[in-house]
């Protein structure tokens, strides 16, 4: 896994409001090349706020995000055309990011995402596991310089969650930056370089997995139950 | 842009169901209601049983001969007849559902007409197991007759008024093969006053020869206005129409303007509203609007799409109807204009509903819901609900797209009013619901 050398995006005091509601309260947010990190937290706590604000999806009601030249993105759930086939979808997408190139994109998305073969078939037909790859793939046609990834394992079986690991991995050895919000804290704790913890719209914990187990004061515990611990120290 | 548009094209070829029932059910539905509101069943089928068969149908008024056959060929006009034998198979037939009613022209009718003593008496049967049918024959076969009965009426009107004629100015007159001298009042007034002046003033018989004198002439004078009274007699009450509002345009061209609207509707209506939601179903609208495509360009694409494909398919149902219907092909770039601003402010208001509901199925039960009621409401006439109610009526289909299309299609097809004030309307329309799915649009994602 590459280290992080220089910053690829920022955010700073983000703040959203939905009518009374207050979503996000001050969160800010940095990332370096190559990072991996992932913003966990209990249900409600505005992990899907942040990476939308972060991807341009909704505008912060305070604060400043410093965007990086690109940002690839990649919703929950899979944006795709279920009647048009994978080729189709990654085409149209390439030709709307006006790649210069689209069709040699659209091969290299297949190589990547290992879709080759399945590149005539309508979307509609695929695995869960394959539908995400695609949305994934979309997300990385203008080739990023950062991925926000939003559940991206969510709804797939353990080994589909295993290949796609493999497949952001990689991108990461490659050194696209990667911003991932997750319900499976395993994953965070076996993939992240960084996590950023949200709890009712606050950030309240910015740092490595080992970082968060030590700020429990307790031993003993495997990392999910270290992060509870956490969370109920801190009054969530 | 133009890569989406290719992607809706796509995605609907891979649709055939859906494309099939979008296009064939408002064709289905714009078809029935032209249909509905243009006719009865088409020529229906009356028994005819006609007892001056074999004889002489002519009847001989005042010198002058009218041919009952001739006449009654009126009644035909209207009517397939169905020939029958006898007075009783013509009724056996109504009775059997073979035909929808029967007429009877009795043996002495002519005589009857000839003799002047009695009316000449036709009779019509029919079978009336429903409302409908009912009110259809009276209107269709009783109408049929006063028509031939007011014709006749006006031929012999025109033949008393030639007798009158006679009386008053005399002349020749031919009955039966003889020639007749008529003196006629004007002439015996002229022979009475030159007797007259052969008796001497004061004589008993010259006075009375002035009462006779003086009514011939009373007589004269008033016959002199027995054409106007006769005319009144032959048509009691005449109809001088005119329309305040609206063009001429026959019920059927009118049906035409109508089928072509309702379809415009349909189609575009589903298609905008339906497109523009699959956007959100498929989750693939806040992955465009990252940057990729404007929300703006996103609705002018949709509107675009829906308004060429429903433009498209209205034109080919007004050149189908056009086999049925005659209508006017050198007013082609009118239709055109008109069918496309239509479309425009159909697609824009399917744009809102597909905005505001932001589901496929809500959006097409919303645009089903929404296009029957606009139409029916357009057609409401005034006078038939109250002024107040009639105003909210108007301003409820002027603030929708289907009036101002029916309007302006009414326009280009049939040359009905003006078709500037449609299509400014229209393009109105278009704005304001393009704006207000525009607003929508921001809470969409």
């Amino acid at each position: 896994m590459e280290t992080a050398t220089a910053t690829t995006i920022v955010a700073r005091d983000l703040v959203k409001r939905y009518g009374d509601r207050v979503a996000l309260r001050g969160v800010s947010l940095s990332a370096g090349r190559g990072e991996l990190v992932a913003v966990i937290g209990p249900n409600g706590a505005g992990k899907t706020t942040l990476l939308s604000i972060l991807a341009g999806i909704q505008r912060a009601d305070e604060g400043v995000v410093e965007e990086s030249p690109s940002i690839g993105w990649v919703p929950q759930q899979p944006a795709l055309y279920g009647k048009l086939t994978v080729e189709e979808n990654l085409m149209l997408f390439a030709r709307l990011e006006r790649s210069p190139d689209p069709h040699a994109t659209v091969d290299h998305m297949l190589d990547l995402t290992d879709l080759g073969e399945r590149a005539g078939d309508q979307v509609s037909t695929l695995s869960g596991g394959n539908r995400q790859r695609v949305n994934i793939a979309i997300g990385l046609l203008g080739r990023p310089e950062v991925l926000l990834l939003d559940e991206p394992s969510a709804a797939l079986d353990p080994r589909q969650r295993e290949r796609l690991w493999e497949f952001i991995l990689r991108l990461a050895g490659e050194g696209t930056t990667v911003v991932y919000a997750t319900h499976h804290i395993q994953e965070a704790d076996r993939h992240a370089n960084r996590l950023v913890v949200l709890a009712d719209g606050e950030s309240v914990f910015d740092g490595s997995p080992r970082e968060l187990e030590q700020a429990t004061g307790t031993t003993g515990l495997d990392f999910e139950q270290a992060f509870v611990e956490f969370l109920r120290q801190r009054g969530h | 842009m133009r890569w989406l548009l290719v992607k809706d094209l796509r995605i609907l070829r891979r649709s055939p169901l859906l494309v099939a029932l979008l296009v064939l059910y408002p064709i289905v539905i714009a078809v029935l209601i032209g249909f509905a509101l243009s006719r009865g069943p088409d020529k229906p089928e009356v028994a005819f049983y006609n007892g001056l068969a074999g004889t002489p149908a002519i009847v001989e008024l005042g010198g002058e001969r009218i041919d009952l056959t001739e006449e009654g060929s009126r009644l035909f006009e209207e009517i397939t007849p169905v020939p029958a034998d006898s007075r009783a198979e013509a009724i056996q037939k109504v009775r059997d559902g073979d035909v929808l009613g029967a007429l009877i022209i009795p043996e002495n009718l002519a005589s009857n007409l000839q003799s002047t003593l009695e009316p000449g008496t036709v009779e019509v049967f029919y079978n009336a197991e429903d409302p409908a049918k009912k009110e259809f024959v009276e209107n269709t076969i009783e109408a049929q007759v006063q028509r031939a009965n007011a014709a006749l009426t006006k031929r012999i009107a025109e033949e008393a008024l030639e007798l009158l004629d006679l009386i008053s100015e005399g002349g020749d007159y031919s009955f039966l093969g003889q020639d007749f001298d008529v003196l006629g009042l004007a002439r015996a007034e002229r022979i009475l006053s030159d007797v007259r002046e052969t008796l001497p003033p004061g004589s008993p018989e010259r006075e009375r020869l002035e009462e006779v004198i003086d009514f011939g002439e009373l007589a004269r004078e008033n016959l002199a206005f027995s054409d106007d009274v006769l005319a009144v007699v032959g048509e009691p009450i005449r109809v001088e129409a005119t329309a305040l509002e609206g063009g001429s345009t026959s019920l059927s061209a009118f049906a035409v303007a109508l089928a072509a609207s309702v379809s415009l509707m349909f189609i575009t209506l589903l298609l905008a509203a339906g497109m523009l939601a699959i956007e959100r179903e498929e989750n693939a609208f806040a992955r465009l609007v990252r940057g990729l495509v404007s929300r703006s360009a996103l609705l002018v694409e949709k509107a675009g799409l829906a308004a060429v494909c429903s433009s498209a398919v209205c034109l080919l149902m007004l050149a189908g109807l056009g086999l049925f219907v005659e209508i006017d092909w050198g007013r082609f770039p009118l239709w055109l204009g008109a069918v496309i601003a239509g479309a425009l402010a159909f697609a824009a208001l399917g744009l809102a509903i597909g905005a505001l509901t932001r589901e496929v199925r809500a959006a097409s039960l919303l645009a089903f819901m929404l296009s029957l009621p606009l139409a029916f409401l357009a057609l409401v006439p005034s006078g038939a609900v109250g002024p107040a109610l009639y105003d909210v009526i108007r301003a409820v289909s002027a603030a929708f797209p289907f009036k101002p299309t029916l309007d302006a299609l009414d326009a280009a097809l049939n040359d009905a009013g003006g078709l500037a004030g449609p299509l400014l309307h229209l393009a109105g329309l278009a704005v304001a619901f393009g704006v207000l799915s525009r607003i929508a649009l921001r809470r969409f994602a």
